[in-house]
């Protein structure tokens, strides 16, 4: 500080406690007033975006702007499921009607049915039905941790609850680069045609290795230089799937049911509203 | 006027942040492996710095010197955050790439060492050109880096693949990974700080 004559002047005690005082009162209350008036818009932004994620996952491109459209024509039903395979809420997108329980999957903050879970509470975990090309799919969304920052995926299943046919991954921190990488087309294309369960129906998940055999069903290629990245990925798809367990057990019992009820009916164009139906 | 014009040109190579001032070298690490976060980062610092440069100068006469330091701060996160709002309601896609870097602008050594060593005691127009300088001469540096890790790194510009377009995969090119990690870009920016100095004598210590 050459000029100014800031060392010059002296300031009290009490100066410098009300300046630094009134500095934060100012500060805060801009923020939050400039919060408050953007939190609609932001929200939006967040919604629509989550909506463009999810149809990402069924190969369905969209900007955001047209993401809800486009949602309500993919999408047929909101399920939340609790780890014992029960299903706890179902929303019909085309309704706009809750079939059964409160919260709507879309509207549940997966990180706290986690918490829940790890505090001995009962959680219950969003699954998204789905209508592409007539056949029935499910996206299960997943949250972890990356390297720096939470990480998120959806993975979307065929209607055998093993096979991917989309996927999409996102992150809020990772290092542009080296783990921001799981956001790439590079990346994500391994995973489709890879399954998540084994023979027996018990769920393995996809590991996220180095040198992955690109042959192998449970495997895809990890990212040079984002190890603790591809370790965090791993680590969600093997917990966050972990959980399905019960609920896909169900589900493809009741698939097996359905199956032999409709060879001994007839109605082979049933097959497609079977979901409508059984929801009535 | 020349010598505001002096303000906004000096720091661009003369008294460059990163290779003479040595500042800011952390971040110029951190988001310089592709070429499109290095130009955000760089476009973004230079925002933040002109600005609390220049209400950091408007303000600098009342600051009492002995938490100078605190204010200083609460200017530059208030700023950062406000930006990131508003850029999250109205430009979603841009918000959610600077994201990552809200963090690394507040506690970039550049935006904090300009205010001491300038704006505390300069006009604020005057802070402003500096800012605005400073700013661009570290998004330079960054831009350079960027540039060059990406390429040899990645094998790409702005995503672009460049090596393949080229063919040089068929005849046994590779990426170095080395080039991707953050050593090399402090590697880098020995380099740079080398060829600097070799050209321009007056940098070199006696």
């Amino acid at each position: 500080m050459k000029s100014g004559g800031l060392e010059m002047k002296n300031f009290s005690n009490k100066y410098i406690f009300i300046y630094a005082a009134a500095l934060v009162a100012v500060v805060a209350v801009i923020l939050s007033v400039v919060a408050m008036g953007l939190k609609d818009r932001q929200q939006e932004n967040v919604r629509n975006e989550k909506m463009q994620t999810l149809l990402a996952a069924i190969n369905v491109a969209t900007d955001r702007d047209g993401a809800e459209a486009l949602y309500k024509q993919y999408f047929t039903s909101e399920l939340t499921v609790g780890t014992n395979g029960e299903v706890v809420s179902e929303y019909d997108i085309a309704a706009d009607n809750m079939v059964k329980g409160e919260v709507r999957a879309f509207a549940i903050n997966l990180k706290d049915e986690q918490n829940k879970e790890k505090s001995g509470a009962k959680g219950a975990f969003p699954v998204y039905l789905f209508q592409k090309d007539g056949k029935t799919g499910y996206v299960i969304p997943t949250q972890g941790n990356g390297l720096w920052g939470p990480v998120y995926a959806n993975i979307a299943l065929d209607e055998d609850f093993n096979t991917v046919v989309g996927v999409t991954f996102s992150h809020d921190s990772e290092t542009p680069g080296l783990g921001a990488e799981i956001t790439t087309e590079k990346f994500q294309a391994p995973f489709i045609g890879k399954q998540i369960l084994d023979e027996s129906g018990n769920v393995v998940s996809i590991a996220v290795k180095k040198n992955a055999d690109p042959n192998g069903a449970h495997e895809v290629d990890a990212i040079s230089g984002g190890t603790m990245t591809s370790n965090g990925v791993s680590a969600m798809l093997g917990d966050d799937l972990m959980r399905y367990q019960a609920f896909i057990n169900n589900m493809l019992q009741g698939q097996a049911v359905e199956a032999v009820a409709e060879n001994a009916a007839d109605a082979p164009q049933e097959e497609a509203n079977e979901k409508e139906v059984s929801n009535e | 006027m020349s010598k505001n014009k002096k303000l906004f040109t000096t720091p661009l190579l003369k008294n460059n942040p990163i290779t003479v001032q040595v500042l800011g070298i952390c971040s110029c690490l951190a988001v310089t492996a592709q070429l499109k976060p290095a130009v955000v980062m760089a476009l973004s610092v230079t925002v933040v710095v002109a600005l609390s440069n220049f209400i950091i100068s408007l303000m600098r006469n009342t600051i009492p010197p002995r938490i100078r330091i605190i204010v200083q701060l609460v200017v530059v996160s208030a700023l950062v955050i406000l930006v990131n709002q508003v850029l999250m309601a109205y430009v979603y896609d841009v918000s959610k790439q600077l994201s990552v870097y809200v963090g690394l602008i507040i506690t970039n050594c550049i935006v904090m060492g300009r205010l001491e060593a300038f704006a505390m005691s300069h006009k604020p127009w005057e802070s402003f050109l500096d800012g605005v300088g400073n700013g661009l001469g570290y998004g330079i540096i960054l831009v350079i880096l960027g540039f060059f890790r990406e390429l040899f790194g990645s094998g790409t510009i702005w995503g672009y693949p460049v090596m393949e377009k080229l063919g040089m995969y068929k005849i046994g090119y590779e990426n170095n990974g080395l080039v991707i990690m953050a050593p090399m870009a402090l590697i880098l920016v020995g380099v740079i700080i080398w060829i600097q100095r070799s050209k321009d004598k007056e940098l070199c210590e006696k």
